[in-house]
């Protein structure tokens, strides 16, 4: 039986600290956000992209916003908070995908969660853990 | 049947605006998945495993040693992955911003460590017992005393984060976060109290096997 996860709690920036390994040559900026559509200013988003890989840890400010350098590509993303008894792991689509077979597989009306929006030196995606915008999770 | 406690859970009040209300999406891993982040030794010092020498005095509190195996759930070890930790000093409080318990920090104690797991998986740290320190839970909520993991695994489906935490505390059959673990799951999070591995005159030790997800992850080239 595997290790239970366990909430990283508000003080993970003592052993989590942010770090950027890899070619990222976009920004990926974001913001957190509850169901109540308030910034959650103590998550920790994680981003991983394979071949080459890339990966890179940033903690969400007092707004809620993060920034990770990516490569201009699809990106997998860990997001944990004080409050999350687990991870919640989505994926960044940079355009709609129609072959995409993930994307396919998400309810139509909740696709776009999962696109980010284009904007100057780099790509815009908030993250709703929960409410009338929540974003699409995965279970892996 | 999970071992992972659920995203809502109402007595830990922090859930209530934070857990997703949807059920997950079923993603079939991919290479992406089946793949992570390699950190290599060059990334780690190996004094950062030793978190009562990291400033100029040694720090108040009890020397204890936490060390275990890295393994997966087919028993197979997790070699040379990057472990993370932190935890409060022995009053019970975090070197950090936030923490606003009126409890002292420690100047020799930042309570952050690093290392590599060995061939075998295992790992091993010096540190300081941490303390129980109250949260506003609930009236009069404390938390056990607990040491926060942070572990990669070979692929990013093995990710996890978790906090273990000492046999025979009294404070566990009262904490909402152990308790939000299904009851048959709970015990993976205690670690043992491990007295042949103590060092005699230096520091009782406690063993904690950590166990990842399998996963067919691929080999590297």
């Amino acid at each position: 039986m595997s290790t239970p996860s366990q909430t990283v709690g508000p003080f993970f920036a003592v052993g989590m600290p942010a770090r950027s390994d890899g070619a990222g040559d976009v920004w990926l900026r974001g913001r957190v956000l509850d169901g109540a559509g308030e910034p959650v200013p103590d998550a920790v988003v994680e981003a991983w992209q394979a071949d080459p890989p890339v990966f890179g840890r940033a903690a969400t400010d007092e707004a809620g916003r993060w920034a990770l350098r990516v490569r201009e590509s699809t990106v997998d993303l860990s997001v944990f908070a004080r409050g999350l008894l687990n991870r919640v792991v989505t994926r960044v689509y940079l355009r709609d995908d129609a072959d995409d077979p993930v994307l396919a597989s998400v309810d139509p009306a909740r696709r776009g969660t999962l696109i980010a929006t284009r904007s100057g030196d780099g790509y815009t995606f908030d993250i709703h853990l929960q409410g009338p915008h929540e974003t699409v999770f995965f279970a892996l | 049947m999970t071992s992972d406690p659920p995203l809502s859970f109402a007595p830990y009040r922090s859930t209530a605006l934070r857990a997703p209300g949807l059920p997950p999406v079923p993603l079939p891993p991919g290479r992406t998945e089946l793949t992570g982040p390699v950190f290599g030794q060059s990334t780690v010092d190996g004094r950062e495993a030793d978190l009562t020498r990291q400033h100029e005095g040694e720090p108040q509190g009890e020397r204890i040693i936490v060390h275990g195996r890295v393994v997966d759930t087919d028993g197979r070890p997790v070699p040379h992955t990057l472990v993370e930790l932190w935890q409060t000093n022995a009053a019970g409080r975090y070197r950090h911003s936030v923490d606003r318990h009126p409890a002292p920090l420690d100047p020799n104690f930042t309570g952050a460590g690093r290392c590599l797991t060995d061939a075998e998986g295992r790992y091993r740290f010096v540190t300081i017992r941490p303390g129980a320190y109250p949260w506003r839970n609930s009236l009069n909520a404390w938390r056990p005393a607990h040491i926060h993991f942070s572990l990669f695994g070979r692929a990013f489906v093995q990710r996890l984060v978790t906090q273990m935490y000492f046999p025979g505390d009294p404070l566990l059959g009262h904490d909402v976060i152990f308790g939000s673990v299904p009851a048959f799951a709970r015990y993976r999070l205690v670690a043992t109290f491990d007295l042949p591995n103590s060092v005699p005159e230096w520091a009782l030790a406690y063993r904690w096997d950590i166990v990842l997800r399998a996963t067919p992850f691929e080999e590297p080239s």
